[in-house]
């Protein structure tokens, strides 16, 4: 995956859509009719990408779902966050005290597509480890705030759970950490050590980067084990002709005529909105309409 | 922090080292057992942690011997936050509330918890002990019954 992207912001104020393989950088003014980068975008708003599954695509929903993304969008402020970053998130919860709960944690992993967006966070609380799922768009998230915007080495932190919890802890008042303006996303290499096994899932088959490797070793039958399920292909990801599969790529991802059209719609939106924000930025929190007489 | 197995009664045939979750030296030549993945319900034999400061949560934590569930006061025999169990603890049967579960994520909003957690509790759901050790869910406050629960928690998530 790319280590490098720069914000939402940085691409409107520069005016730039810098091509991943030239590097040309031009000092064009903003525009809304410029195009964007699918290279940009697709990190940014991953979710507006449908599942490239050919059996589950239907291009009328994925409009109709955009539009829905982009009116939610209007009215709240859903940030531009990694898997890495530390989010808190206000719901508005009928069971708790004051109608509305805050957690505070690090996002540990994202997917889902459209509507169906979601984002896990957790955190360690008075020793205990906890995560909760938020769908990205669900209308009772009153307010998503990025507490630290960072990425790290992994797409998936799962394998926190089995990481000492020093790892996993922020406390839930924490500050905002503000980026000066027109950085690029912080890449934190740090590498966590993996407790003693059992594990709740075989993190050495995972590939993981942002973990210490002495910590992961495997037994030599195990290793050798692990070498002839790669060689058998029985597992099609461990396979090492894999890499070449072209047919296994294209099928897995959007194309990129597809990707331009898809966020230009979104760039016409939400255009100025974006280039309002940048990463210095005020929440924006959901004002409950009042009844008038 | 505990683990669930499935064959929790192979587990207990199997020499202490492997119990507690190290792999047997090479050199030994004995093989960790492969078990299937477990499955992540609370229900009979399960092994839970207790959260509250009894006496006896804290003893039987202590001694390494946790509480083991015998029976869910459901029809459906799996347990999930919020329902009642009963659990047998240094010989005793006491009655509990499961207060987080290590269940997969798979509702929105619904906390997961690392461990699973119960609060044991009287036959009219009054708490054994003063105060619960961990943050608890929002949603236990929905039922009117665990009222006193609510009262005794230090944090909730």
């Amino acid at each position: 995956g790319e280590l490098w992207c720069s914000t939402q912001a940085d691409i409107l104020e520069q005016g730039a859509f810098p091509e991943v393989t030239t590097g040309n950088q031009s000092s064009k003014p903003t525009s809304l009719e410029r195009k964007p980068s699918p290279a940009e975008y697709r990190f940014i708003l991953p979710e507006f990408l449908p599942d490239p599954k050919v059996e589950w695509r239907n291009k009328i929903r994925e409009k109709l779902e955009r539009a829905d993304m982009l009116k939610r969008r209007k009215i709240i402020d859903i940030p531009e966050f990694y898997v890495g970053s530390i989010l808190a998130v206000t719901v508005s919860d009928p069971h708790a005290p004051g109608k509305m709960s805050r957690f505070l944690g690090l996002c540990t992993e994202r997917g889902g597509c459209g509507l169906r967006a979601y984002f896990v966070l957790r955190n360690v609380i008075d020793g205990q480890g906890v995560e909760v799922m938020y769908e990205m768009y669900n209308p009772t998230i009153q307010s998503v705030e990025v507490i630290r915007l960072e990425k790290r080495l992994d797409e998936n932190l799962r394998y926190l759970r089995d990481c000492p919890s020093e790892f996993s802890t922020f406390p839930q008042d924490m500050e905002h950490e503000i980026l000066p303006p027109g950085s690029t996303v912080p890449l934190n290499t740090l590498k966590v050590p993996l407790t003693a096994r059992t594990w709740s899932q075989k993190w050495q088959y995972w590939n993981l980067k942002g973990v210490e490797p002495h910590t992961m070793q495997l037994e030599y039958w195990q290793k050798k084990k692990y070498i002839k399920t790669q060689l058998s292909g029985n597992v099609p990801k461990l396979a090492p002709w894999h890499k070449y599969e072209l047919m296994e790529e294209y099928r897995s991802s959007i194309p990129e005529e597809e990707q331009v059209e898809m966020y230009s719609e979104v760039l016409t939106e939400l255009g100025d909105r974006l280039m309002k924000e940048g990463r210095t930025r005020r929440r924006r929190t959901l004002v409950r309409p009042r009844k008038t007489a | 922090m505990l683990k669930q197995h499935l064959g929790s009664l192979v587990s207990s045939c199997l020499p202490r080292f492997l119990r507690v979750g190290l792999n047997p030296p090479s050199s030994s030549g004995r093989r960790w057992f492969h078990a299937s993945t477990p499955a992540l319900h609370i229900m009979r034999m399960t092994r839970l942690r207790v959260v509250d400061n009894s006496e006896l949560g804290k003893q039987a934590m202590l001694e390494g011997k946790p509480p083991k569930c015998i029976g869910i006061y459901k029809r459906v025999q799996i347990g999930n936050t919020g329902d009642r169990i009963i659990v047998a603890i240094k010989g005793q049967k006491k009655k509990a509330v499961i207060v987080g579960c290590k269940g997969k994520l798979i509702k929105p909003l619904v906390p997961r918890f690392d461990t699973n957690n119960i609060v044991l509790v009287d036959e009219d759901n009054t708490p054994l002990g003063t105060r619960i050790l961990a943050p608890i869910p929002h949603s236990l406050r929905a039922k009117g019954e665990y009222s006193k629960l609510i009262a005794i928690a230090t944090r909730f998530v």
